[in-house]
This record gives C-alpha cells, structure tokens and sequence, in this order.
C-alpha cells in the first residue's frame, strides 16, 4: 500500500517534467521564467492593477452611477474639485472643506503619532532589552494590544471615555470634575491619537528589539571597557546600528498613521464636528455612505492619497536599499 | 459510470436552479420587531403557498442603506428590501401594477405614501408596500416634569415655551440637558417647518435656508449651548444618524424628539421605570407639525420572481393581515382605512395613550412635511443640514458658513444626480 503510494506520489511529481522540457525547448533565455511568474502576475493584475485602472476611471467620471460604463467622462473635474481652495490652509474657504479637513487632520495625527509613537516603542524596547524583573511578562503585555481587532480597541476606549465612562465615573471618585472627552474637538483628537498608539505600539516595539537584540555584544562591552557614558553610548552605537529597523518602523507606522480609518471611526465617528475626520474618512463617506454617492470624488481623493502612500514606499525602498548597500 | 455522475450533477443543478424558481429573499432590518413579525406571517403565506418560499436576511439598518444600492447596481440584491431611503434604490425597484391582484387597492389604501416610492408626479408606479407610517413628536418623562414642579406644555404650545420648560426641568433635576432631539436632518425639519422654513423654492427646487430655517438653526444652536439641548447627541457622533433614545431611557433628558417607531423599544425599555407620554408637537409660524416618514418593503427588477413577490406583498397588503402586523410591530399603519380604526395593540396603557397621540399627530403633519419626506433630494438635504449644523454646535464654523455649506451641499447633490 505504501509502495504504491510512493509510486502514485512519485508520478504525479514526475507530472510536469514532459511539459517543462519542450516548454524549455521551445522558450530560450529568461522567456521561462515569464511561465513560472505568469500566475503570479495574473493575480496581481486582477487584484491590483485592474482595481487602480477602475479607480482611475472612476476618477476622470462623474455623476452616481455605479456601473464604469454609465459614468460620464468630466476629464480632472474631480481633482480640481478637491483642490479648489482661497487659502489651502484654511478648510472652510475650500470648496471640499471636509476633505481638507481631512487633510489637515491627517498631517497632524500623522506628525504626532509616528513622532510619539516611535519614541515611546524605542524606549518600551530599550527597557525590555534591559535586564528587568518580569521581562518576558511586559513583552507580551505590550504586544497584546496588536491582537485585538480595531474596531473592540475603539469600542474598549468608547466605554471609557464616554460622558459617562469609566474614566469620568473614577474621576468623579476622587473627587475630580468630569471632562466630555469625546465632545471637545482638542480632547477627541488627543484620545485618537493616544489609542492609535497604545493599539499598534506593541508591534513596532518588537521590531526595535528585534533590532536591539541583533546589535553584537562585543560592541556593547567594549563600549562599556571604554566608560562610555550611557547617552553617548546610545547616540553614537545603539541609535546607528539600530537606524535601519527605526526606519522600517518609521516607514510602516507612516504609512498606517495616513490610511488611518477604522479606530478613529468607532471611536469619534470623525467628530466633534471634522475635528477627527480623516481622508480616508472622506473617502469612505462621499464613496459610500452619503446619499448622493459620489464615486468619482472618492475615488480622485483615494488617487491623491496613494500618490503620498507611493512616496512614502518609495522612501522606504530607497532606505532598505541604502542599508543593504552599507552592509 | 462518467456519464451517469454528469447527468446526476446536471440533474442536481436543474433541481437546485428549480428550488430557487419560487424563492423570494427579503433583506429586512427591524427597528422593533418588524423583521420577526414579518416571519410569523411569512410562514402563515408559505402554507398556503407551498410553491413559494420567504427568505428574511435580517440585516442592521446601516448595513442596507449603505449597502444595497452598490448590491443593486451589480446586479447582486435581494428581491425585496425594507428601507427608508427610496431615492438611491428608485432606478432599481420594480413596478409591481402588473402584477398585482388589485392595484386600486393597493391606491386607495396606501396613495398618499405610494408617491414617496414614485419618481417624480408623472410616475403612477406602485413600487412597494410600507411597513409603517412613522411620525416624529416629542417623548416625555413626565415623571421629570412632576418632579420639578413644571407642568407639561400642552398642545399649540410653542418650540419656544417647551424650550422654557424642559430648561426649568433640567435644573430642578440637575440634568445635563432639558431635550435631546435625533441627530436627524429629518427630525431637524420637523421644527423647523412649525417655525417657518419652506424647504423649496416655487419652481419646486430645494431652497433649503430661508427665515424660518435660519431661525430654527440659531434658536437650535442657541439651546445646544445652554444646556437646554443635549448637544452630545449631534456633536460626539461626527457623521451620520445617532438617536438619544439611550438618553431619554436612562432619564437624562426630560423631553426627546423621536417618533412612533420607538414604541416598542420604549415599552421594553421603560416600562414603569417612570412615567413617560407622547406630546403634541410644538407650535410657530408654519403649523404644529413633525414628519412623517417610515420605512417600506420595496421590490426590485432584478427578482427573478415578479409574480411571487407581488404575490406576497399582497398578502401582506390585505387589510386584516396588515392590522394584524401593525398591532405585532406596534405600528402606526399606512393604511388609510386602518388609521381610522381603533387597533387592538397588545400595549401597556401608556403605550396605547402613546398610539392615540401619535394619531392626534399625523393630523397636524402639514403638506410641506409630506412634500419634502417624498422629494427625491430629501435625503441630501437632511445629511447636509446635520453636518453642517453640528459643525457649528462643535464651534468649527459660524451659522453664516453653515448656511452657504448647506446650499451649496444640496446644489452639489443635485448636480451630480443630474450628471
């Protein structure tokens, strides 16, 4: 039974090698490897190129119509319906104000969370690298957030910061006077911004140990056979040898921090008013949830926002190729 | 033996595509109990239809509004659907006169609300069958009311007198706010027609901010900073509908601008937690009216069982079933002949006191609500009127740049339905 198992096993292996020979015959040179990707690429183009052609069309049509074949062609309406502005840094002199709300909004959750982010993991991995009691408890306990889907970390941080959450009720404990969290546009984008980094810190704190743990030891006691003081030990050894995990850490929190949508959403529903929308809030919204559906605004603002997601992986690309090239 | 597995699969996918002949798959989201009840019946339909089968997807309200147009479009939805938003799913819904065992019925029955599934006035369609007729008023803790010592206004007060009063309530109570009203453009026209606003220009064109809107819009945004209006229920939500039903049944507002549709919840949820009544809806310029509106189960061109459908909406159309589905659901019917019968809802008296006064209601709906729940941009224009008046509550921009926002929001609505 077994042999003729093998046997079965071992023709079904041997299946392809006729196919491949004259196919090798009749492909010469790198034509072959083309067969091998083909699949691949096929893929590919289905799942990704083919959406983006899509969006473009949806981006050169206007009206409601769903279908690609009923929109109406109106050239760079969209975009210039996106960026029609008095002053760009003033939303409500846009012709699209929420979407440069969403703008504005978006560059300032992106400057504070990646920034806040990144310096909070560096310093979580620092002091999970030491020698502390418990160390492999805080390890998962700062990874254990990542587990949890978006939508159960809003709501968790709903409950508690709601008028009368967790939050307000331990506050009114002590004696405190209770603060509308979530009603005050300040405070709102504060808390998006400090769930945003307790969900996904855990994640870029392990990438930064990683990067810590890979730093050789011998580097590390002859830095300490040489006194160095522990802030220049950090600057000039930890910090360079640490830079090209601080840059993928950089790169990839970035580019979260601008597709931010789903905790925010839960969490403020974008408000109070816009002060936590989002592009891809805006995105959401005029594609799918105003009544007059205006697919192709929705899809030239999700253009404009891929076109910054495309820099920020081109700099990151650049950034591993550079640390490839210095290794 | 191959020939015999592919005539057995064949066999089988005939007898699969024969099965569906008669399916009608129904996506249906409940404010009470609406899609449960529509079970009970559907079930008493497919005894005596044995060839026809009722599928139900209970679905959440969100999940149909936002979703079935995009179904339709792909030629992907279901043969029926309950919502309250015709207007994006109109080029889609099928015209059931045909097919109908008597459309004069169907007309003299439900006319006045046949038109808010119709296209325009030249449209004589009957598209659909609605499950209820909602009417927005004020809900009451009276229970607040007796504890300030401040008498309930009573009908043909004013938005302002009832302002004075839930005001007094809140700080003999040491409430957060005297009212909450739905973060609603729909419950926003209500008001705001009673003070004055007329919606649309004489050529019929919406013409949203006149007098009387701008005097509901400052009078509301006024109250809001006061703490005579809950102001947490249109500003925390950001974007889109949030009700303060959680409000009101956790007795943290004295009065809550709702509608009919919350009965079975409030009998729920309440209960004899404290005394609750429907009040008349308050008074100006324009009239004493809320709006009416309600959701409808309506058809589309996609089904592949017209007849079946229509089938079973007539069913659920006939006067004794419909009477029977209203006093299941605790609905105010849309049946024009039912509305002047006394249901025998299964209610608590507050309950049935609570149906006698959202009758006393829709008496006072003034044409102009009617016209702007029917009128095809009614939906962006209560989106935009939301947004753009919770932005001025929240303090992102002043009651002058909310109205030019708004105008231009619904030109810009209407301009992309013309593309």
């Amino acid at each position: 039974m077994v042999k003729l198992v093998a046997a079965l096993y071992a023709a079904l292996m041997n299946l392809p090698e006729r196919p491949m020979k004259w196919a090798q015959s009749q492909l010469s040179g790198g034509r072959l490897g083309w067969v091998f990707v083909g699949p691949n690429l096929a893929i590919f183009a289905i799942f990704t190129f083919l959406p983006i052609a899509f969006d473009l069309h949806y981006a050169l049509t206007g009206g409601t119509q769903l279908l690609p074949g009923d929109r109406p062609y109106v050239g760079a309406e969209n975009f210039a319906s996106l960026l029609d502005c008095t002053d760009h840094f003033d939303p409500n002199s846009c012709r699209r104000d929420l979407f440069w709300h969403g703008i504005w909004n978006t560059l300032a959750f992106v400057g504070l969370q990646v920034g806040l982010m990144l310096f909070f993991s560096l310093l979580t991995a620092i002091v999970l690298n030491g020698r502390i009691i418990g160390r492999s408890f805080f390890r998962a306990a700062f990874f254990y957030p990542v587990l949890l889907s978006p939508v159960v970390v809003a709501l968790i941080w709903k409950w508690i910061l709601q008028r009368e959450g967790l939050l307000n009720a331990a506050m009114e404990g002590v004696g405190a006077t209770p603060v509308n969290w979530l009603l005050d546009g300040n405070w709102a984008f504060f808390w998006s911004v400090f769930v945003s980094i307790w969900a996904h810190m855990g994640f870029y704190t392990l990438i930064l140990l990683a990067g810590l743990q890979s730093i050789p030891a011998e580097i590390n006691e002859a830095s300490q056979m040489d006194a160095t003081r522990p802030f220049r030990h950090f600057t000039r050894i930890t910090l360079p040898l640490l830079m090209p995990n601080v840059l993928v850490v950089l790169v990839l929190g970035l580019i979260r921090a601008v597709q931010i949508f789903d905790e925010v959403y839960v969490l403020t529903g974008g408000g109070p008013g816009s002060a936590t929308t989002f592009v891809v809030q805006y995105i959401y919204k005029t594609g799918f949830a105003d009544q007059v559906r205006q697919y192709g605004l929705a899809a030239a603002a999700s253009l404009l926002l891929a076109s910054v997601l495309l820099v920020l992986t081109l700099i990151q690309m650049k950034g591993q190729g550079g640390g490839k090239q210095r290794g | 033996m191959s020939r015999k597995i592919l005539i057995a699969a064949m066999a089988g996918v005939l007898a699969a595509g024969a099965a569906q002949a008669g399916d009608v798959r129904i996506a249906c989201y409940s404010d009470g109990n609406e899609c449960e009840a529509t079970e009970v019946l559907a079930a008493r339909f497919m005894a005596q239809n044995s060839d026809i089968k009722i599928i139900i997807d209970k679905q959440p309200f969100k999940s149909i509004q936002e979703n079935l147009p995009v179904q339709l479009a792909a030629g992907q939805g279901p043969d029926i659907a309950r919502t309250t938003d015709f207007g994006p799913v109109a080029k889609y819904m099928l015209d059931l006169t045909p097919y109908l065992k008597d459309p004069k019925y169907w007309e003299a029955s439900f006319g006045p609300v046949l038109n808010w599934m119709r296209k325009d006035s030249s449209d004589h369609g009957i598209y659909g069958l609605m499950t209820q007729l909602t009417i927005s008023a004020p809900l009451v803790n009276k229970t607040l009311f007796d504890q300030a010592g401040v008498p309930v206004p009573k009908a043909g007060a004013t938005w302002d007198d009832w302002a004075a009063a839930v005001k007094k309530v809140s700080v003999a109570t040491k409430l957060n706010a005297g009212m909450a009203w739905d973060r609603s453009g729909a419950r926003f026209a209500g008001p705001s027609i009673s003070m004055g606003a007329k919606y649309f220009a004489a050529d019929g064109s919406p013409a949203v901010v006149d007098d009387g809107f701008k005097t509901a819009a400052s009078k509301y945004v006024a109250w809001s900073q006061d703490g005579t209006v809950d102001r947490d229920v249109w500003v925390a939500a950001g974007g889109g509908y949030r009700d303060a039903f959680a409000e009101f049944a956790n007795g943290k507002i004295a009065m809550y601008l709702s509608g009919s549709w919350q009965l079975t919840r409030l009998e729920k949820q309440i209960g004899d937690g404290f005394e609750w009544v429907v009040a008349s809806a308050p008074c100006g310029v324009g009239g004493c009216t809320g709006m009416p509106g309600g959701a409808g189960f309506v058809a589309f061109k996609n089904t592949k069982n017209p007849k079946d459908v229509a089938k079973f909406l007539d069913f659920l159309a006939d006067e004794k079933v419909y009477a029977e589905w209203m006093v299941m659901t605790n609905n105010v019917p849309a049946h024009t002949a039912l509305q002047k019968q006394s249901l025998p809802y299964k209610l608590s008296p507050a309950g049935n006191a609570a149906i006698t006064a959202f009758g006393a209601n829709a008496a006072l709906l003034t044409p102009l609500a009617y016209k702007l729940q029917g009128d095809p941009m009614s939906r962006p224009i209560f989106g935009a009127v939301a947004d753009r008046i919770s932005a001025v509550m929240a303090g992102q921009m002043t009651l002058d740049q909310a109205y030019a926002r708004i105008t231009a929001d619904v030109a810009d609505a209407v301009a992309a339905t013309k593309k």
